[in-house]
């Protein structure tokens, strides 16, 4: 009885490490030793042809004395504040009615879900046509048309990134809503029977239960939505014909790390920028973990 | 109270009462906003299909139906440039990408949510840690370990980064935890080996997860752009997004041809949004609750 206990058990984990040996060999070369490699490259001083020098914390002192990266890092952190609190705002409202609606309840999410799954690089370019001076933009001919003054929209230094923001904003939505609409849809209906009993009207209802009840939602989507934020690219990159501008004013750091890497091939210099990315990417999910843990 | 009588089935509460306690103006007045929010939102769409199907003469007009429509733009990007290259290119990449997710992650998840054995804690924290590590601190080593090994210019260069996801792993994990394990037994004691075990009995049960994650990974690898930026610089072996931005950034003002090879990358994510809208919700909906 027992032996044949044991070795069901040893065979079953000979099938377990069967199962698991070639993912670890692709967790190992593909994403472990990698993550390894970029540190230890972030302390090089290295432009991908020659070898790679140790110079210690070179990059990093660069990097902080760089008003370039002062720039870029302040244009990351306005794409994630801006885009954190309208975004945030827009779909817990579009959500809370959207919640109370029967009638076209899917077809309306539809609409408001599906630039979500859209490619960003197609619609960046949709959206920088609406930029365009007249005749060509929606905007500006909309803007004209009602008596107000153009819009440089992508082409001044205070209005671009802004005008980057605003489809990031509007692909990232739909997302947002749906998994709201999943939070709300979890808070059971005897607290609302309860509270119409009382006589609570829709404010108190919204500021004692909902939003309290919604609070593992907000805590999650406040981080996906951060961290998808603080990766913006794609839309950068295709609206500004890849230079961030004008003058770095729509840059943000992973645009910042492209160039250093794949244009000036500064490989440990770039490497210095993901790892300050990646530390700050670790301080919103250690916050996140934090926040989970403490119960309402 | 009377059509309570009448039909029994008034008498349960079929909404919440939180929705019948609105007031009914402000009822009409959200949903006529949200109407409208929802036809802006779709508005881009509008005007990409409109415009690439319209000619010269009237491209700069606001008109959302071209008098004399005309598939010309779309006959040129797809006859001229390398659309139908770049198209079957992020075909392939998503669709084996997807394939491999599906079998591995599946895979991984299920050993480490059914098996127990010495180890599998440790690798299911070196799993886990890989979910901390954002793609852009590994795309240098990947660039230059594909350069090294010669992977640039190559599908297996676009593709190797994506083969298995730490997301998956663990959202499959959290699916397999709940197959009955009697059900792992009864397909021993039938003399199926544990391959045949998860392949035949447990892979079926956990359907929707599967269907979920396949979505995902094949519509984040169709529309995915930085590593295939880096990964390529043929123009042959360029993916959709990065051949559309290359194409776009050198026509800068063809707008009516910009606006069909913007239809021609998106018309495949909305034709699998239509189809499927009901399945992608859901699963958003399971892995944003569940993971």
């Amino acid at each position: 009885m027992v032996p044949a206990r044991l070795s069901l058990s040893a065979r079953r984990a000979l099938w377990a490490w069967a199962f698991l040996a070639v993912p670890i060999v692709f967790y190992v070369t593909i994403r472990l030793y990698p993550a390894v490699d970029a540190f230890v490259m972030s302390f090089t001083n290295w432009n991908i042809v020659g070898t790679r020098a140790f110079n210690g914390l070179d990059n990093y002192l660069r990097l902080f004395g760089d008003p370039r990266f002062w720039t870029v890092l302040r244009n990351t952190f306005v794409y994630l504040g801006a885009g954190l609190v309208v975004s945030m705002g827009l779909a817990f409202a579009v959500a809370y009615h959207l919640d109370k609606v029967r009638f076209g309840h899917g077809f309306l999410r539809a609409l408001y879900f599906v630039p979500h799954i859209t490619t960003a690089v197609a619609m960046a370019w949709v959206w920088r046509w609406f930029y365009q001076p007249v005749p060509v933009g929606l905007f500006n001919d909309l803007l004209v048309a009602v008596g107000l003054p153009q819009q440089p929209f992508l082409r001044s230094t205070g209005q671009a990134l802004f005008a980057i923001l605003a489809p990031a904003v509007w692909a990232g939505i739909g997302f947002q809503i749906v998994i709201f609409l999943a939070g709300l849809k979890a808070i059971p209906a005897h607290y609302y029977e309860a509270a119409a009993l009382d006589g609570a009207g829709p404010w108190r209802v919204l500021f004692e239960i909902t939003l309290p009840l919604l609070r593992p939602t907000v805590v999650f989507l406040t981080v996906t939505s951060s961290i998808a934020y603080l990766r913006i690219f794609d839309y950068v990159y295709a609206m500004t014909l890849g230079t961030g501008g004008p003058l770095d004013s729509t840059k943000p750091i992973v645009l910042m790390i492209f160039e250093t890497a794949f244009k000036n091939f500064e490989m440990g210099y770039a490497a210095a920028q993901t790892v300050v990315l990646f530390l700050i990417l670790l301080a919103i999910s250690l916050l996140q973990l934090r926040l989970m843990d403490r119960r309402p | 109270m009377t059509r309570a009588a009448t039909r029994p089935s008034a008498a349960v509460p079929r909404h919440r009462s939180q929705a019948r306690a609105a007031p009914r103006p402000g009822r009409i007045l959200a949903v006529t906003l949200l109407a409208l929010g929802g036809i802006v939102m779709v508005m881009p769409f509008v005007y990409m299909l409109a415009t690439s199907l319209k000619d010269n003469s009237e491209i700069f007009e606001l008109s959302l139906w071209p008098r004399h429509p005309t598939l010309d733009n779309y006959a040129q990007v797809l006859g001229a440039s390398g659309f139908p290259r770049w198209f079957f290119n992020s075909l392939l990449v998503a669709a084996v990408t997807t394939g491999s997710v599906l079998f591995f992650d599946s895979l991984v998840g299920y050993t480490l949510a059914k098996f127990r054995f010495c180890g599998r804690p440790a690798v299911f924290v070196a799993i886990l840690s890989t979910l901390m590590v954002p793609t852009e601190m590994l795309v240098l080593p990947w660039y230059t370990m594909s350069k090294a090994m010669g992977w640039l210019d190559t599908y297996w260069g676009l593709l190797f980064p994506g083969l298995m996801t730490g997301f998956g792993t663990f959202l499959m994990k959290q699916f397999f935890e709940s197959v009955p394990d009697e059900l792992i037994e009864a397909g021993r004691i039938d003399g199926l080996n544990e391959f045949e075990i998860w392949w035949r009995i447990c892979l079926p049960l956990v359907g929707p997860a599967l269907s979920a994650l396949a979505i995902f990974v094949f519509l984040g690898n169709w529309t995915a752009f930085l590593w295939p930026l880096i990964a390529v610089a043929d123009t042959r072996m360029y993916t959709l997004p990065v051949g559309l931005a290359s194409f776009s950034s050198e026509l800068q003002t063809e707008w009516g041809l910009i606006m069909a090879g913007a239809a021609v990358a998106t018309m495949p994510t909305l034709v699998v949004f239509v189809l499927l809208q009901k399945y992608i919700v859901r699963g958003i909906m399971l892995a944003g609750l569940k993971v």
